[in-house]
């Protein structure tokens, strides 16, 4: 179930299993990609591949912890769940 | 690595599509606003045909462009227009369209509320009808907003109010988010440009410094305001509007024109900017990905005269179309540089050498909308 606009980040759930919305689209670009969801209109940019990497193998993990846990460095961990955080308001990742 | 370095540098190298692509269907119009950035009238007898705009159609799904703002001239008076434009939805290919609503009947609402992915914007440039159909054309506002009444009435839902802003109408813009609020519809503010028939009246209509800086403050009052990224040479005032500001012309923008010619973006119709055309092999992509003109304008550009100056990075030197078609070199400020940079470089010029903008296609009188 989408977020709504009116909760933070902060109220990001990392326990749950996000995964990409079946309603985005994603264009791989030099930088990252570009999400384009096609039920909000809204355009997101993904900065990084290994971003864009991530939030394709989101759905073969439990939780978006996991999926964290295994795929990024931990120094780096805090800074990518705060990413699928913005990802999750603007509805890019869905709970499935 | 953080999962965020500057979007900004990075765009400035281009992307492998356009993330805003303008598509201008006709250079008809029965209109003929004094600031139009295609010098719109006549249809060009060039202009690409209904299985060429669907050639292109096809070839924006094959690059993953998500969405088109199409524009003119008038693009509702094409034949095929809404043939093209069920041809692009059904593909996925949003549409936004820009019209002035002449075309917007009862009728015409409910088959678009019936449509989905589409977004419109009607053009209005005053907040009454004497200050819009001084630029706009006798009528006109009575026309827009009667579409604004039948887009409402068959419940399309949240189109665009689509503002140039000017000289005669910046000190309204409380009033157009009004209108917009009584229609249940989203503001769009964008800039007025030198470009097409606007070079002619540039001097008359574009806002004042104070007025600049009064625009300023009410965007960042009004975040939710649309602006087309158009407005980022107000950044050296202060905090950044949202928005990507940058000049994205060739980078992340293009504009194909009515016969298929691929301009750097919809405020430089002129030769100086002609990328190629879709007509040619290889079509719209070959264009966009191989282009000499789009590879220049990728490339790390200097600061020129702007370098000593503390605020390029959050101007980035302004708008390219504005100072191209006021005679100023592209590597200098912008016509209307915040800080006054462009007014002295304006009067600094010896013979003010001005491009004219090439194609014109104005009708050779004025019409009003009454006499349609």
């Amino acid at each position: 179930m989408p977020l709504n606009g009116s909760q933070s980040h902060q109220d990001f759930d990392a326990t749950l299993n996000w995964k990409l919305s079946p309603d985005v689209a994603i264009r791989p670009e030099q930088f990252g990609a570009l999400a384009y969801h096609y039920g909000n209109r809204r355009l997101v940019f993904l900065k990084s591949k290994d971003l864009v990497q991530l939030v394709q193998d989101l759905a073969n993990y439990e939780s978006a912890s996991a999926a964290i846990a295994a795929t990024i460095a931990p120094n780096n961990q805090q800074s990518y769940v705060a990413a699928l955080a913005r990802l999750a308001l603007s509805e890019v990742l869905v709970v499935s | 690595m953080s999962p965020e370095p500057s979007l900004r540098d990075r765009f400035k190298l281009g992307l492998d599509a356009p993330i805003c692509l303008t598509w201008e269907l006709t250079y008809a119009c029965n209109l003929a606003c004094v600031h139009c950035l295609s010098s719109s009238g006549r249809r060009d007898p060039r202009e690409l045909s209904t299985a060429e705009a669907k050639r292109i159609i096809d070839e924006m799904v094959e690059m993953q462009i998500f969405y088109v703002n199409i524009g003119g001239g008038e693009p509702m008076v094409r034949t095929d227009f809404f043939e093209l434009l069920e041809y692009a939805t059904e593909k996925n290919v949003g549409v936004k369209f820009s019209t002035n609503g002449t075309r917007i009947t009862a009728d015409n609402a409910e088959y678009l509320a019936g449509l989905g992915y589409l977004d419109i914007q009607i053009s209005l440039d005053g907040a009454d009808a004497t200050t819009n159909d001084h630029v706009r054309g006798e009528g006109s506002y009575a026309a827009a907003l009667a579409a604004m009444e039948h887009l409402m009435a068959a419940k399309f839902g949240e189109f665009k109010i689509s503002v140039v802003v000017t000289r005669h109408n910046a000190a309204q813009l409380d009033a157009f988010q009004a209108l917009a609020d009584h229609y249940g519809a989203q503001l769009r503010l964008t800039r007025l440009r030198p470009s097409g028939r606007g070079v002619d009246v540039w001097d008359e209509l574009h806002p004042t410094a104070q007025q600049q800086r009064d625009l300023y403050t009410w965007l960042l009052d009004h975040p939710q305001t649309l602006t087309g990224d158009s407005f980022f040479h107000l950044n050296a005032l202060g905090d950044p509007i949202d928005g990507l500001n940058l000049c994205g012309a060739g980078r992340v923008v293009c504009l194909i024109d009515p016969i298929g010619d691929v301009y750097a973006c919809p405020f430089v119709i002129h030769d100086e900017f002609l990328a190629g055309n879709v007509r040619n092999e290889g079509g719209f992509a070959a264009v966009w990905r191989e282009s000499e003109l789009f590879r220049e304008l990728r490339e790390p550009g200097s600061a020129g005269a702007c370098t000593s100056c503390g605020s390029y990075d959050a101007c980035q030197g302004g708008c390219m179309a504005a100072k191209f078609f006021t005679g100023l070199p592209l590597d200098g400020p912008d016509p209307e540089c915040v800080l006054g940079h462009g007014e002295a470089a304006l009067k600094a010029q010896k013979v003010a050498i001005i491009p004219r903008p090439l194609g014109d296609h104005s009708k050779p009188v004025r019409v009003s909308v009454a006499s349609h």
